[in-house]
């Protein structure tokens, strides 16, 4: 469904994100993981027409879409999300969800059921009419996956939806994730936290220092000296082993 | 109905009848204020609603009343046709300034600064070029016919200047209620997360300035039948510019009511002030006194009530 191959982005001498190629395939859930600094979001950026890539290529569904710019991959049918969520202060959940589901009509009363429909399927019923300014970090998650999710994409790329939530509110955000996948759209996310990333991920791909260096399950890949190292440091897969 | 349309009615229907009771030194003021509504309001459509404040405007509105007035006194067209022209030449500048600074990427306080050039552009052109015969600016000869677009009765360029206000306020409702307008919100609230909701900021940008444009030439024209002359510092000066912005900030920038509220305020205010610095000879030197009260009003403002005086009047949203 989404293939990246060996795309690359620097930022002057720094290379943000080295000959990274990556797959996912229709109805998966697949992970990006790796330390601090490692690339993702910048890698993320650039699949989804916020950088344009220095070298490399991403297709989608067949189709060339490297370096387009964002309103037209999602037209492609592909959306992020921000790590640091972007709500619309000043308007309601409601309208700011409506945005989104105006991409797909520009009847006002449909785009309302819809943002209401999707609202309901993350758990925001209940706050249509709060103020987005007005939200917990925790809901603000939740309206930036509702949001993209009322384009209608059919590729979900999510930027550390869970950070910052507290371990009820991950154990919540993952149903929810999951409903979304069993409704038919596929997921790439970028995660720091491990345990939420391994119970949800049927696949991970490690990014260190820009570069891909592990990909498999998660059990696979919780056990790879490379990726316990990047995570470490030098040395300690050794330790860990002894 | 509900309470805001049986207010909206009683409004319009104390708005026809006023000038049909008033002297005509009231029904001057009211068209005035409608006015000055109107003006706003095309700055409110895309600095309030879209966010994309100008300190430029008055490039539309000089736009409009050049157009309409050469066409009138160099080329003999009638001013009601001219008005239509006028109007699609604010646009065209509209849309090549937006193109123009969007392009280049300006945002915020650049593209605010760069309308500010682009006026002062045009009123030295204006000052220089042949056309507009310069500083010297030009006369619409004076026949009060209404095929004429030039009236007896003030009374008709009151209905007017309400007209003009009541269109803009349909426009700017409207934009409340549909798909145009929540993305201009977006762009406002939020650019990059407007590109990743799959909105052509750029295309849309460009569109609303091209709107406001046309709008604001509309009133350039209405200003030039009004007054039956204009010169460049008329025409594009900075002090139109910053009453457009001001009363949209005062009333509250985004909101349908805004510049109309703003104008009825900064319009009393003006004319009390006048009276007053006419009878106190203290004040007798301090002149103009409202300029000093408008400041006095935008910082108040500004700093207390950042959604303007329609944030008074505006019920707080419940938070659950």
């Amino acid at each position: 469904m989404l293939e990246v191959r060996a795309l690359s982005k620097a930022f002057g001498g720094l290379k943000a994100v080295d000959q990274a190629s990556l797959d996912v395939r229709q109805g998966e859930i697949v992970g990006l993981i790796g330390p601090n600094g490692a690339g993702k979001t910048t890698l993320f950026a650039a699949i989804a027409g916020f950088h344009k890539p220095d070298a490399g290529s991403v297709r989608f569904e067949g189709k060339d879409i490297t370096g387009l710019p964002p309103h037209r991959i999602c037209g492609a049918g592909m959306v992020r999300t921000f790590q640091i969520t972007q709500p619309f202060a000043k308007i309601t959940v409601r309208e700011n969800i409506m945005v989104g589901a105006y991409f797909r009509t520009p009847d006002r009363a449909l785009a309302m059921r819809e943002a209401e429909a999707v609202a309901e399927m993350v758990g925001m019923g209940g706050q249509l009419d709060q103020m987005g300014a007005d939200l917990t970090v925790a809901a603000r998650k939740r309206l930036e996956l509702a949001r993209a999710l009322a384009t209608g994409p059919r590729l979900l790329l999510l930027d550390e939806v869970m950070a910052g939530l507290n371990p009820t509110e991950i154990v919540e955000i993952v149903g929810v994730i999951r409903s979304i996948r069993d409704a038919g759209v596929t997921i790439l996310l970028i995660e720091h936290v491990m345990q939420a990333v391994t119970s949800l991920a049927e696949r991970l791909y490690v990014l260190n220092q820009g570069r891909m260096i592990a990909e498999g399950t998660p059990a696979s890949i919780a056990e790879d000296p490379q990726v316990i190292e990047a995570y470490l440091g030098h040395g300690a897969a050794k330790v860990l082993r002894a | 109905m509900n309470r805001t349309t049986v207010l909206c009615a009683l409004g319009l229907v104390a708005a026809v009848v006023f000038p049909l009771a008033a002297p005509n030194y009231l029904v001057n003021i009211g068209m005035l204020v409608f006015f000055v509504a109107f003006l706003g309001q095309s700055w409110n459509i895309s600095g309030g609603f879209a966010g994309q404040t100008s300190f430029g405007h008055v490039v539309f509105f000089g736009t409009g009343a050049y157009t309409s007035t050469i066409l009138q006194v160099t080329w003999g067209w009638n001013p009601w046709v001219a008005w239509p022209a006028a109007m699609l030449m604010g646009a065209i500048v509209g849309w090549g300034i937006a193109f123009l600074s969007f392009r280049a990427g300006l945002r915020g306080s650049y593209f605010a600064l760069i309308t500010l050039a682009f006026a002062e552009v045009f009123r030295i052109l204006a000052n220089s070029v042949p056309f507009t015969r310069g500083g010297l600016g030009m006369l619409i000869k004076s026949d009060p016919r209404p095929i004429n677009f030039q009236f007896k009765d003030p009374i008709w360029l009151y209905y007017i200047a309400l007209a003009l206000c009541v269109v803009s306020l349909v426009v700017a409702w409207q934009l409340t209620r549909n798909r145009f307008g929540a993305r201009l919100v977006a762009i406002r609230e939020n650019e990059d997360a407007a590109r990743a909701l799959g909105i052509d900021v750029f295309a849309e940008k460009v569109r609303v300035l091209t709107l406001s444009g046309a709008m604001c030439a509309a009133g350039g024209t209405f200003y030039a039948q009004k007054y039956l002359y204009i010169d460049p510092s008329i025409a594009f000066g900075v002090d139109k510019s910053v009453e457009m912005l001001l009363v949209t900030m005062v009333g509250g920038a985004g909101t349908i009511f805004g510049p109309l509220i703003g104008s009825i305020a900064l319009t009393t205010i003006n004319e009390v002030t006048r009276g007053v610095a006419s009878v106190v000879p203290a004040l007798k030197n301090v002149q103009p006194l409202s300029l000093v009260v408008y400041g006095v009003m935008l910082v108040l403002i500004v700093a207390r009530l950042p959604d303007g005086l329609t944030g008074l009047f505006r019920r707080k949203p419940r938070h659950a």
